[in-house]
């Protein structure tokens, strides 16, 4: 099983399914991370964290602890 | 009201909300709109309560519209979408306006989905066509509007193109129906089971006939308000409930997941066949290519510190004093002394002469002297806050930040507090998180508010006048390392808890409009000559009044007069401080009504250059640290007491500031005393 965690910069994954729950959950649903969402990760933070993807064609940036979350397909 | 009034439009008021993601540019348009002067960020949730105005039009309508906070969905979790929701759930607005960032289509969309299921007239205002031609995208308008079933006029908001188009669209659908049908955008399986429930709701008859499929959703999503709203009997929910289970959830996917993927399916659906980009899937825009070098992984914070450094240099170097200069000359040399032969010539009383110049002229002439290098300092951070940096900033800070149990996203509201503390604390309303909000209000007064600038060039002029760049610089830092303290101080007592999750969109970079630009220092410029013409003048005025007359109103000498006995009253407690000075004392007091006050007082109280009696470069420094410190102004006070939600809290924060700045200067007095006496 992958998250977007385990994704290097540049590469992208489509996503299957999210872990998590309640209002973060739903924030990231709502930002677009649903599955089948293409999302490419693009850069990290100058202490690897937080990361940046970009998700439906928009730059969004969330912690490695939400990305643990984010369960992708290569 | 029965159904066909309700229906028959009678009203000449046409009410509309304005609703969007953050940053679709809802402000600029609401401004357009308006001609309000309302706060323009380029960072997600500038917008943070909702505000009316009238809307300008040549059609002879009374058109009121209300801008919403930004929001990504309607969704009941976060302050803005709460306020939204019930905003649009409640007011019933006449029409909605729908703004969506062309630039970022999939997205918009998305909030365009739910808010067409309230089922009430709607129009989409396309944001950003101006960028999206830039980039060399398309979008068929007319492709989109028949696809998505809702009237759409292209505009630029910031370039006020299409907005009369906007207006004449608004009215025109105002006066048709109050009720639009609602299209149907789930697959056959979902749409199937959503029909069913509505069926089933009326039967209840319990909704709004026109929230049908907005309440059917929510119910199927789960949503917690509106399945609590309707307060439905045991056999209800399980009627409502046995058509939702209809449908099949799997680990992958749930119900509120469904819905979710559902509406972005649809939309990918249309913005394949509207949307044309131009450019290649890894094409590098201007914004990306100034992102890589600005949150590249060992640039970002040397850059940061750059950025910062830079602005510090600007504000209080060369630039900076030579502006404090010239105006200085022009109050002090053309305007006092011009006012004085006047008054003299004119064979004025001495009292009056004396209130003039002494009082008003270098009261609130002192301060005024500032103004141009205040306005330098908050003009470079709305350049930052306008370009795209501020978020920026929140992203490389967050893992830092974190350490004193902070988010990233705390980064703005503190650094806007170098520039006034009342919007910074307005700004901490984009924090989720309770505690995370009353941490942030608490420490962001430490951030020296240009206000205090005054005080400081005051003081150093007389005692640094030399390692001036150098005090200053260890000012603010000081100011930053207390809040640092302050922060690690609750977050491991009375503010405990988990960090809050970090979800931040990273708007593009834009160029600061002028007319953004402008309306930010115009803000902070009227703010301040409102202040300088009410709270300085009175301040001056009395001060001046109470220090040119005793108890019997005598004209007395300063040292025999009303205000000394106030003064000296007080002054005991900061003798530890260093400046047990009567002056000082009152001086601080009246910081209170306004920080450029203390400057203002000061120049009042120490005539000629009395000041270098009264202080030693010590107690300069210490006085430094408490005013850096103390609690600040009345307005911000105020703003605090909003915030916070809670009078304890407020008078925690109060009596805290006051605690740290006393203790801070009393520390580095007695050390400074013991340190010199040993040399
Ligand atoms: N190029 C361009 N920029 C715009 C337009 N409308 C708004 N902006 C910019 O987009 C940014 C965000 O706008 P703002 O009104 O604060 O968005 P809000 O967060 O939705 O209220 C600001 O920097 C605006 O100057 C537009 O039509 N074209």
């Amino acid at each position: 099983m992958k998250t977007l965690n385990d994704l290097k910069l540049g590469q992208s994954g489509t996503v299957i399914r999210l872990g998590s729950s309640g209002a973060l959950r739903r924030r990231i649903i709502d930002m677009g991370i649903t599955p089948g969402a293409v999302i490419k990760k693009i850069k990290a933070a100058p202490f690897g964290d937080p990361v940046v993807i970009v998700v439906r064609g928009y730059e969004l940036s969330l912690r490695i602890n939400e990305a643990k979350e984010i369960i992708i397909e290569e | 009201m029965t159904q066909k009034s309700e229906n028959v439009r009678t009203k000449n008021k046409i009410s509309v909300v304005l609703a969007g993601n953050p940053n679709c540019g809802k402000t600029t348009l609401f401004n357009q709109l308006t001609g309000s002067k309302q706060y323009v960020g380029n960072w997600p949730g500038v917008t943070v309560e909702k505000k009316s105005g009238k809307v300008r039009n040549n059609l002879n309508k009374n058109i009121e519209a209300v801008d919403l906070p930004g929001i990504y969905s309607l969704s009941p979790y976060t302050p803005e979408e709460i306020v939204t929701r019930n905003c649009l759930l409640n007011d019933d607005p006449d029409v909605i306006i729908d703004i969506v960032d062309a630039t970022n289509l999939e997205r918009n969309l998305y909030l365009t989905t739910q808010l067409a299921e309230l089922g009430r007239p709607i129009v989409i205002a396309l944001n950003m066509c101006d960028l999206l031609e830039k980039n060399g995208d398309k979008i068929d308008v007319a492709l989109l509007e028949a696809k998505i079933g809702i009237p759409i006029v292209p505009i630029s908001a910031s370039k006020n193109v299409g907005v009369d188009k906007l207006i004449e669209k608004v009215v025109q659908i105002s006066e048709k129906s109050k009720y639009v049908p609602v299209k149907n955008i789930y697959s056959p399986v979902v749409n199937k089971t959503l029909c069913e429930i509505e069926e089933a709701l009326e039967e209840i008859k319990q909704h709004k006939y026109h929230r049908k499929r907005w309440t059917a959703v929510k119910l199927f999503e789960g949503d917690r308000v509106t399945w609590a709203h309707y307060d439905f009997t045991q056999a209800q929910k399980e009627h409502i409930n046995s058509h939702i289970e209809e449908i099949n959830i799997t680990k992958n996917i749930d119900r509120e997941m469904i819905i979710a993927d559902e509406r972005y399916k649809y939309i990918c659906s249309i913005t394949d066949k509207v949307l044309t980009r131009r450019r290649p899937a890894d094409y590098l825009s201007i914004s990306d290519k100034i992102d890589n070098i600005v949150t590249n992984r060992f640039l970002a914070i040397p850059l940061f510190l750059a950025v910062m450094l830079l602005v510090f240099t600007i504000t209080f170097g060369a630039p900076g004093t030579l502006l404090r200069d010239s105006a200085d000359y022009f109050i002090n040399d053309v305007v006092g002394s011009g006012v004085h032969s006047l008054l003299v010539s004119m064979g004025a009383s001495e009292w009056s002469q004396s209130l003039v110049t002494d009082g008003i002229v270098a009261g609130v002439g002192s301060v005024i002297s500032f103004l141009p290098q205040i306005m330098l300092l908050f003009t470079l951070l709305s350049l930052l806050e306008d370009s795209g940096y501020m978020s920026r900033a929140a992203f490389i800070m967050d893992k830092l930040l974190r350490y004193i149990g902070l988010s990233g996203r705390a980064f703005v509201p503190m650094l806007m507090g170098f520039g006034c503390t009342v919007p910074a604390v307005l700004a901490t309303r984009t924090l989720e998180n309770p505690k995370d909000k009353r941490l942030t209000i608490l420490i962001t007064p430490f951030m020296s508010c240009s206000a205090k600038m005054p005080v400081y060039l005051l003081i150093i002029s007389y005692f640094f006048a030399d390692s001036g760049p150098l005090v200053l610089f260890g000012i603010y830092l000081l100011g930053v390392a207390v809040a640092v303290l302050t922060a690690l101080l609750f977050k491991s007592t009375i503010l405990k808890g988990k960090n809050a999750p970090f979800v931040m969109e990273l708007p593009p970079y834009r160029m600061p409009s002028p007319k953004s630009l402008w309306l930010h220092i115009w803000e902070r410029l009227k703010d301040f000559l409102v202040r300088a013409g009410t709270v300085l003048l009175g301040a001056s005025v009395l001060v001046w009044f109470l220090q040119s007359f005793d108890f019997s109103l005598n004209m007395v000498t300063p040292d025999e007069s009303m205000l000394a006995s106030i003064g000296k009253f007080i002054a005991p407690v900061f003798s530890l401080c260093g400046f047990g000075d009567w002056r000082a004392s009152v001086s601080l007091v009246t910081g209170i009504a306004a920080k450029e006050s203390v400057a203002s007082t000061m120049a009042v109280l120490y005539s000629g250059t009395s000041i270098l009696n009264s202080f030693s470069a010590l107690s300069a420094f210490s006085f430094l640290v408490f005013v850096l410190l103390y609690t600040p102004c009345i307005a911000a006070l105020s703003a605090i007491r909003r915030e916070m939600g809670s009078a304890k809290w407020t008078a925690l924060a109060i009596v805290y500031q006051l605690a740290v700045a006393w203790f801070a200067s009393a520390f580095v007095f007695q050390i400074g005393t013991l340190v010199t006496n040993l040399f």
